[in-house]
């Protein structure tokens, strides 16, 4: 068909090894020790994945979203952590992307990410918001020669100690409401983390999440030239929710594989028999493809209401649909993986067999804190009082 | 009065009301970012629900978004094209 159909395939199988060869063996490792997954996020470099979403013209794989969705299903597969890393990163370059085309700075910038393969964390939470990513205390304090400063103590930055640039959210200016918020890039060399908790949390323990206070000084240019509230609302919101359900869903069905694998091999003892456990497996199965299709039609419209209008994505109506896709999938992602230990019992349980879903378990139950579910009710609750047709 | 500052009138009272402006909403112009202001999105939801019962109307979806309640000039045109769907 299309060139760039080709090129997605292309693309996804460079992933899909990546995912068996790279990411797959030291996925425990990563686990067990809650280290960065470097090796894996190496090889995404090599392949340059972290362009993935970067324009051709400007040095990237001009990969479609449905793609690098794929992409985080596939490496959640393997190894959860990866596969945030690489989801987290893809989502703050989709907002750039999608939010900066007027700039010529940004524009310089993700020519940069393409070619040096640049790793962008974020720094979106902060103490003291209640967990309300459309708030900020810290702001953005001017100075001297176009430059400008920040201080902002944040509970979480994942991967920020590994990252090559910082994406910030901040209030516009010391004097601003906490909701008219700006976003701004910093390199290394422009900002320092001072690290303020340890991180040995239950999962997804290889994002190496622990709270910092950041501090920087940098060009006003490196503020995204538009208010933060649209690329939170048309982008940053919604595609961390898609991105992240894809991993939860790729984490999900890796242990439906495993209690498959379990079966078939009790199966295979007595080949006369139904395993007792072959009947929660199709039960399971049923909870996995519900998991399945709440994912793949949330990407799926998101696709087709961003191709139609941009600016739909703001209505309340999507705001609801997209907030609901993270809700569902983070409370259903770990059912599927609580369903499948107790297929596979003990052996399911324990860390070290061919049919461990501990990890998957772990890893999953993170799903329901990232942006705190509660706090996604409580705003779906506000907006359902006026929102007509959801 | 006319017709439109009439309108206006009661607009601004529904967003002093429920708008939970940390200033005087008389301290505000028309056409100023009301969110910029220190409106939260909760209370704009309580502005949207004011101004349904106020005005009697309902904002469909495609009009349920920050923009068409980003200042008093803004409600103002929206309310206006609703009233023009209804006659």
């Amino acid at each position: 068909m299309t060139l760039a159909i080709e090129r997605d395939q292309g693309f996804l199988d460079a992933i899909r090894r990546i995912a068996d060869e790279v990411a797959a063996p030291h996925a425990d490792d990563v686990d067990r020790s809650a280290r960065f997954p470097v090796e894996t996020i190496e090889a995404l470099k090599t392949e340059g994945a972290l362009g993935a979403l970067i324009p051709t013209e400007l040095g990237g794989g001009g990969e479609s979203l449905e793609t690098v969705a794929d992409a985080c299903f596939e490496l959640g597969r393997r190894c959860g952590a990866s596969a945030m890393v690489f989801a987290m990163h893809s989502i703050m370059v989709a907002s750039i992307v999608r939010h900066a085309d007027g700039s010529p700075w940004f524009q310089d910038y993700l020519r940069r990410v393409a070619r040096d393969q640049r790793l962008v964390a974020s720094v979106t939470s902060e103490v003291g918001t209640g967990g309300d990513l459309g708030r900020s205390i810290a702001a953005v304090t001017p100075g001297a020669d176009g430059r400008a400063t920040f201080e902002k103590q944040a509970p979480t930055v994942s991967y920020g100690e590994y990252a090559d640039d910082l994406m910030t959210t901040l209030r516009r200016s010391p004097d601003a409401e906490p909701g008219d918020q700006v976003a701004v890039i910093t390199s290394r060399d422009e900002h320092t983390l001072e690290q303020t908790a340890t991180w040995d949390p239950l999962g997804m323990r290889g994002t190496c999440s622990p709270g910092f206070i950041v501090r920087a000084e940098f060009p006003v240019e490196q503020l995204l030239p538009v208010p933060l509230a649209g690329v939170l609302t048309q982008s940053m919101v919604p595609i961390s929710h898609i991105l992240w359900s894809h991993l939860w869903l790729g984490i999900a069905t890796d242990a439906f594989d495993r209690a498959r694998a379990f079966v078939k091999a009790q199966a295979k003892g007595r080949p006369d028999q139904l395993p007792p456990t072959a009947t929660r497996l199709s039960q399971l199965m049923s909870e996995l493809s519900l998991l399945r299709a709440e994912v793949r039609n949330g990407l799926r419209e998101f696709v087709e209401a961003d191709e139609e209008d941009r600016e739909s994505l703001s209505t309340m109506a999507s705001i609801l649909r997209f907030n609901n896709l993270k809700i569902a999938a983070s409370e259903q992602a770990p059912r599927v993986c609580q369903g499948a230990m107790s297929v596979c019992g003990i052996v399911g349980y324990k860390n070290d067999t061919p049919f461990s879903v501990g990890r998957h378990l772990r890893d999953t139950m993170s799903a329901c804190l990232m942006v705190a579910n509660d706090r996604i009710h409580q705003t779906n609750a506000s907006l359902l009082l006026i929102a007509k047709d959801v | 009065m006319s017709d439109r500052q009439d309108l206006t009138r009661r607009i601004r009272q529904v967003v002093g009301e429920h708008g939970h402006l940390p200033v005087d909403i008389a301290t505000i112009d028309d056409d100023s970012d009301l969110f910029q202001a220190g409106m939260t999105s909760h209370a704009s939801v309580n502005v949207m629900l004011g101004l349904e019962s106020e005005f009697d109307v309902e904002f469909p979806d495609a009009m349920l978004k920050r923009s068409v309640f980003e200042s008093v000039r803004a409600i103002r045109s929206a309310l206006e094209q609703l009233q023009v769907v209804a006659a």
